[in-house]
């Protein structure tokens, strides 16, 4: 099995010690920011890119994937207590974990999402590990019309097609497209949308766009409706472990859900919520202990939590095999490669296989520490929640200013932080969806350049796109997933199933 | 969906699509300014066209849906902490414009959003802001030679 003997060599690197090192921070600091609420593992990342431009790339990168599997883990642990889900994957564990919470069971509850994202994420790896190089293979062959129809299949089903509304979707992703546009333009020379202005010559930075959606508008949101709830945490109460029982009831939901969160993860479709709530449905359905759900059933936190682990791992897949981020962590994750140089690919894998093996090692490490990190020390993180909310939320905005200063030392950056913001909160309010946003800001710049290469090789003959076999396919996928959401209008929405 | 019994035209619903519109226009604006150098190559126009057309279909999207009324129940606005967060980021903004250094406007930042979630300890949130500042300048500038904006307290450091 080649895919062993690389894994073998990718363990090596990963156990350096400073690549150890640095995938405990990683984790620590993802399970810090999954706990808190406000911030998540995209705002992290965003927020360490400008720090970490100078560290090495194989360790931050390792950080970068700690962070997103400790994301996972640590979003559980508020859902559960106060069930005010720190992400969208957690809100199906929020539905029945805050429950089992009330009930005084808020300790198996944390148990049976720890050890399923722990039996997931391993076995979602391990998928990883053996999909990848298989995915390579076929990568190799793409030319850039198939590049740029899978982008184009990505942009879709990103925004349109597993959204509430396939236009405000649509609408945030052309939004980012927008913005991708600004700068200049590296084929011909001439500056886009700049105006002048020498900071928007140089495109407009990720990180800004990240941090100012993320920080900023999530502050603005949430500081302009405080009045309207309050959040109470709940103590954990009584014993930490899982019966018999609770394990009995478990092990089940765990698998069921790493089979959807892993190829719903891996398709670039993307999203952790499809997942945790197909999960959710069916183990409810499934269930021998009907009477439990809408009380705190044990089913309806391990299937779920399972699913969101397995579907991290998934969105590695087309991450690193084709450079397709499918989540909004994934789009800072690919940031964070693009940032050293790294485009990762098919070609990552040829000329950089001790870093991508390096990585995928390192993730089964990561699943570890965070096991052994969350079971025993659940209390400590939920100290975490302490924190007065002013303060958390006056930190992050330092931190987020701070950050964008730094990359970029200019007053107008940190005006572009504001707008983002505003723009961030006004997305908010009115139920856009973000991710789009960060994506078609990051894939926009890619998907236009393989379009004009595929063009020029072409001479200018747009049927190109449909002359590759591959593309042909793709662009069909694009149209279906677009035109899927308008036909079935009132399906797939999960959350109106929930209710 | 909840659809409230009553479907009523959506006034911040018709303002986005006019935002959207107002986008498209501007995108096309600035792409009839640009040049097609090579024959072959498609130029730096297409995208902006995609976009442009895109964004124009949106709107008109977004249009019908505020005209219809269906989007989403939003709840009651409180101002008053928007004012003040972006209050102590404009604060921040001027300064570093003006090379007073990033701490004083760290601060101002970190005691405005503190009162904007409903503390009313201004000044020591102010001073907790300052510590907070130097702890960072220390932490980018100095020990991951990061350069920050300095102005006349940064050079005490």
């Amino acid at each position: 099995m080649e895919a062993f003997t690389s894994l073998a060599s990718g363990l090596s690197v990963a156990i350096q010690p400073m690549n150890l090192l640095f995938a405990l921070i990683g984790v620590l600091l993802g399970t810090a920011v999954g706990v808190l609420p406000g911030i998540g593992p995209a705002l992290t990342v965003a927020l360490l890119l400008p720090i970490t431009f100078k560290l090495d790339p194989a360790g931050s990168i390792i950080m970068f994937a700690g962070i997103y599997y400790g994301g996972m883990y640590g979003g559980s642990t508020t859902a559960i207590l106060i069930n005010t889900p720190g992400e969208s994957a957690s809100m199906a564990t929020a539905l029945e974990g805050n429950l089992m919470a009330k009930a005084g069971r808020g300790g198996p509850a944390l148990a049976t999402s720890a050890i399923g994202s722990f039996v997931a994420g391993t076995i979602a790896t391990l998928g990883l590990t053996l999909l990848a190089p298989y995915l390579v293979e076929v990568a190799v062959s793409f030319g850039p019309e198939d590049y740029f129809a899978l982008m184009c299949v990505a942009f879709v089903t990103v925004s349109a097609t597993f959204g509430d509304s396939p236009v405000r979707g649509l609408s945030s992703l052309f939004i980012g497209l927008l913005l991708g546009l600004v700068g200049i333009d590296i084929l011909s020379g001439q500056s886009r949308l700049s105006f002048g202005i020498p900071e928007l010559y140089d495109n407009i930075e990720v990180t800004t766009l990240a941090v100012g959606l993320f920080a900023v508008g999530e502050a603005l949101y949430v500081a302009s409706r405080r009045h309207i709830h309050e959040e109470k945490l709940e103590a954990v109460r009584g014993s930490l472990w899982m019966t018999k029982e609770d394990w009995k009831r478990s092990w089940k939901p765990w698998l069921r859900g790493t089979l959807y969160g892993f190829p719903i993860g891996a398709l670039p479709a993307g999203g952790a919520e499809i997942p945790t709530f197909l999960s959710y449905a069916t183990e409810k359905k499934l269930t021998k202990y009907p009477e439990d759900f809408g009380k705190g059933a044990i089913e309806g936190v391990a299937g779920p939590e399972a699913a969101n682990n397995a579907s991290a791992a998934g969105t590695l897949v087309p991450l690193l095999t084709l450079g397709l981020p499918t989540s909004a962590t994934a789009a800072m994750m690919l940031a964070g490669f693009q940032q050293y140089g790294l485009n990762p690919g098919p070609l990552l894998f040829a000329e950089q296989p001790n870093l991508v093996w390096g990585l995928i090692a390192s993730l089964f490490i990561a699943n570890t520490m965070l096991l052994v990190l969350n079971l025993p020390l659940v209390g400590l993180w939920v100290k975490l929640l302490a924190i007065p909310q002013p303060w958390l939320y006056a930190g992050i905005l330092v931190f987020a200013t701070m950050g964008t200063i730094a990359a970029n030392p200019s007053p107008v950056e940190l005006i572009m932080l504001a707008v983002f913001g505003v723009l961030g909160f006004l997305m908010r309010r009115f139920d856009f969806p973000i991710a789009p946003v960060v994506v078609g800001l990051i894939l926009g710049p890619i998907a236009e350049s393989q379009l004009r290469r595929a063009l020029s090789i072409s001479l200018g003959d747009p049927m190109v796109l449909l002359q590759s076999p591959i593309s042909a396919t793709l662009l069909g996928i694009a149209v279906i997933a677009l035109v899927l959401p308008f036909v079935l209008k009132g399906m797939g929405r999960f959350k109106a199933v929930e209710d | 969906m909840t659809t409230s019994p009553k479907r009523r035209i959506d006034v911040a619903g018709l303002v986005i699509a006019l935002i959207l519109i107002g986008l498209a226009g501007l995108v096309w604006w600035d792409m009839t300014k640009l040049q097609i150098l090579s024959p072959y190559d498609l130029g730096p126009k297409v995208m902006p066209i995609v976009v442009s057309v895109g964004l124009t279909l949106l709107a008109i999207g977004n249009g019908i849906g505020a005209l219809r009324g269906d989007l989403p129940p939003r709840d009651s606005l409180d101002w008053k902490p928007i004012i003040l967060i972006l209050g102590g980021l404009a604060c921040l903004i001027a300064l570093v414009a003006v090379g007073g250094g990033f701490m004083i406007g760290t601060a101002i930042l970190f005691a405005t959003t503190s009162a904007a979630f409903g503390r009313r300890a201004f000044l020591t949130d102010l001073l907790i802001g300052a510590v907070i500042a130097v702890f960072i300048y220390l932490l980018f500038g100095k020990l991951l030679t990061l350069s920050l904006p300095a102005g006349p307290l940064e050079h005490l450091f």
